[in-house]
């Protein structure tokens, strides 16, 4: 029968996914930033030799890696603020919609950082760590100033790649009804009756961003000729 | 007569607690004062009851009474400057919502029964609706009997899925019922060709009908399988809160201005495309407002 | 928390009649598993045949698979997902979209979700391969070719079968995703594991315990597969690689 494709909403509805873009981003680099650094912390653990340390990093990690994201952020959405409020005494019925998509989302992705920061640093020859034990540097000097700094060069494309899944992951924030990229232009398409063109919106913008971000992908690994 | 005795034993807790409360607001009213703010559940895209126009203001019949509820919240807790805080919810979030205390107050298109009663309470009633069919003009299909053996489409979590499952296996159908997430989704498994009706509420169905790409080609047909109660959802078991958001609703239907409202949002152009739901006040609705009641009907 | 735990609703009868909500679990976690199961033979078999293409020296061919993964791999699955399901048959051939229409909407609902985990997967699955070729020495392909075997050949009998052994770790992460992945099917309407949690928090209005119990059945499952795919990187590792023995 054809569809009759009717584009009219796209226009007027702008600013919304700006908006919503903006929300997406928010959790997107709040996500990376913390990400990174909690999933540094617990590759570290999970590579201890503190059996107390590695236990709890590797349960930590198996337990989000086995969840899908989608009940993680239902979770975090519906479950923990409430057990917040009781144990720390937030004001009850503050808003927290935001603020607990970006921490189900951090805490949900550094379980996936850890994985490949441990892999990098993994991927420094054992060598270098004797070498600079040999030279007198602590375990603490070791790892920060010879084995991290070699890891995450090995790392940067992975790391990135992850951050572009993590982009395209963002957009099941809808359950928890919050305005993100997808998210508003699902609402206009179903408030307006245009479901199929805001949605072939979306992917198209989703695809030109997440391209572009993986021709820089390439172009790091290129410079790093690897 | 258990029931009745309930009713007068609530009543009499209600009568017993109201000297006290003038002095000294409980629950959900302390909650308000105490932080001078309130915060309100509201829909997205529940044309015409709770939705965004597109400047993204929230707007609808269901708002605009929610609006006139708080009102009487300043009024009794003497706080002119109430803050209002709004959050969007969805059909899966808002009775968790309600429970764990994100919002105070949820009006929008949430039907009215016993089961809910459960976890949340219910204001009087602010609107009522039918079940019944969209379909295409000239399909044939007139009402539920013509769908033995075809696809229908309704979306999950609606009483109207329950009915639609109930009646196919009672009735010995053979219908093959698509459960769509949300009213959009449904209405475009219809509009695609893909099932021949979709049951819903029938305002909803005015609202599907007044967005689509040739609003002439649809028509809304069938014996209303059920009526429901829409109801503005609150904290459960707080009488306090619920009377005067009660008292308010009632004051709007008993003074006419609740018809106003509902040719406003029914029966007129609304944003944010000048749609006309076309939809005349029902026989139940004309009824509700000469008598505002708390009843659900399931 | 005000809040009534009431655990034995999963044995009372559903709405249905015919079944408790637990049945109802159990049912939806058959789709599940039928869905991501046959979703990543999909994946494979697609998966490696892209990887192959990857990595042959013709511009044409690596370049064309290239397009395939930027593709499926740059947009969300959830608007994958939508497409097939309601996009493209309004774009066929009228006769064709008519016939995908009229069939069983079960049936529609699982093809699309299907058909869409099956290529989303497929271009995860095609970069592990690649890298899982690359990773050879040069020399393998050399070698297979000096040896007068065709290209075609020295795939067959000399770089895959030592890079398909090398991929089975990575892999093991992309298998467990497409279980992950699969709740996204809720969204069309496939009554599937998450769907029916949704569901169960709608009928019964305890929406803790069905949360609960979904998460649950997650983890068993992840739990299940990472054992099963543990004994498989067992099997096939290689001696002398690291992670082999």
């Amino acid at each position: 029968m054809g569809y009759d494709f009717d584009w009219s909403s796209i226009p007027g509805a702008l600013p919304f996914l700006w908006d919503g873009m903006k929300v997406t981003l928010e959790i997107t680099l709040t996500a990376i930033a913390v990400g990174i650094v909690w999933g540094t912390l617990l590759a570290m653990m999970r590579l201890s030799a503190v059996p107390v340390l590695s236990w709890f990093a590797a349960g930590y990690i198996n337990l989000f890696r086995s969840i899908p994201l989608l009940m993680v952020l239902l979770w975090f959405f519906l479950i923990v603020p409430r057990l917040l409020e009781g144990l720390l005494g937030f004001a009850p019925g503050s808003d927290m919609r935001l603020s607990s998509a970006m921490v189900g989302f951090a805490l949900f992705e550094s379980a996936y950082y850890a994985e490949i920061i441990r892999a990098g640093i993994q991927s420094v020859p054992k060598g270098q760590v004797a070498a600079a034990f040999a030279l007198g540097m602590s375990y603490s000097e070791a790892m920060r100033l010879v084995v991290l700094p070699q890891a995450f060069r090995n790392m940067v494309p992975l790391l990135l790649t992850q951050a572009i899944i993590l982009f395209q992951d963002t957009s099941l924030v809808y359950v928890s009804a919050l305005a993100d990229f997808f998210g508003a232009a699902y609402k206009v398409g179903d408030r307006d009756g245009r479901l199929v063109e805001l949605l072939l919106f979306a992917g198209a913008v989703y695809f030109i961003i997440c391209y572009s971000a993986s021709l820089l992908v390439r172009y790091f690994r290129k410079r790093m000729g690897a | 007569m258990i029931r009745r005795a309930a009713v007068i034993f609530s009543f009499a807790l209600t009568t017993l607690a109201l000297p006290a409360l003038a002095q000294q607001p409980t629950g959900t009213l302390k909650k308000i004062k105490d932080s001078g703010s309130i915060t309100l559940g509201h829909r997205e895209s529940s044309i015409p009851f709770s939705y965004y126009d597109d400047k993204q203001q929230v707007i609808g019949y269901s708002q605009e009474i929610m609006l006139k509820a708080v009102a009487a919240i300043k009024t009794e807790l003497k706080l002119p400057a109430l803050q209002i805080k709004l959050v969007p919810v969805t059909s899966q979030n808002r009775i968790p919502l309600i429970q764990n205390g994100t919002i105070d107050i949820e009006c929008g298109s949430t039907t009215n029964n016993t089961e809910r009663q459960k976890q949340v309470s219910f204001s009087n009633t602010i609107f009522i609706i039918g079940t019944r069919l969209l379909a295409k003009t000239g399909s044939g299909i007139k009402d539920f009997a013509d769908l033995a053996g075809k696809n229908v489409v309704t979306t999950a979590g609606t009483t109207s899925e329950r009915l639609l499952r109930k009646m196919n296996e009672e009735k010995k159908l053979g219908m093959s019922i698509i459960s769509a997430k949300d009213h959009g989704e449904a209405f475009l498994t219809l509009e695609t060709g893909r099932a021949v009706a979709f049951m819903m509420d029938d305002a909803l169905l005015y609202g599907e009908l007044a967005k689509a790409k040739k609003p002439g080609d649809w028509a809304v047909v069938g014996t209303p399988q059920s009526r429901e109660a829409y109801g503005c959802m609150l904290p459960k078991d707080d009488a306090a809160f619920k009377k005067v958001v009660d008292g308010a609703i009632a004051k709007v239907m008993s003074s006419g201005e609740a018809e106003k409202i509902y040719a406003k949002w029914f029966m007129s152009a609304i944003p944010p495309k000048g749609l006309n739901l076309n939809f005349p006040l029902s026989d139940d609705m004309k009824a509700l407002y000469k008598n505002p009641n708390d009843k659900a009907f399931e | 928390m005000t809040y009534a735990w009431h655990w034995e609703v999963f044995l009372q009868p559903a709405a249905s009649g015919d079944s408790t909500y637990l049945g109802w679990m159990l049912a939806g976690l058959r789709i599940t598993l039928a869905l991501s199961l046959s979703a990543w033979v999909m994946a494979l078999v697609l998966g490696a045949l892209m990887g192959v293409l990857r990595t042959v020296p013709s511009r044409l061919w690596s370049g064309l698979a290239a397009a395939y993964v930027e593709l499926f791999r740059n947009v969300p699955l959830l608007v994958q997902l939508f497409i097939w399901y309601f996009v493209l048959p309004e774009l066929l051939p009228a006769a064709w979209g008519d016939a995908y229409k009229q069939m069983d909407p079960f049936a529609q609902q699982f093809v699309a979700a299907l058909v869409c985990l099956g290529f989303f997967t497929s271009a995860r699955v095609c970069e592990q391969v690649r890298s899982g070729i690359n990773s050879l020495p040069p020399g393998q392909r050399n070698a297979g070719l000096a040896l007068g075997l065709t290209l075609p050949q020295t795939y067959r009998y000399v770089m895959l079968p030592m890079a398909l052994r090398l991929v089975v770790p990575p892999l093991t992460s992309e298998f467990l995703n497409v279980f992950k992945n699969s709740a996204v099917a809720s969204t069309i309407g496939l009554l599937e594991l998450a769907a029916q949690g949704r569901q169960l928090v709608d009928y019964t209005a305890q929406p803790y315990e069905s949360f609960i119990a979904v998460t649950v059945f997650y983890m068993l499952i992840n739990v299940v597969v990472m054992a099963a795919m543990h004994r498989v990187e067992q099997k096939v590792r290689v001696p002398g690689y690291i992670g082999g023995k």
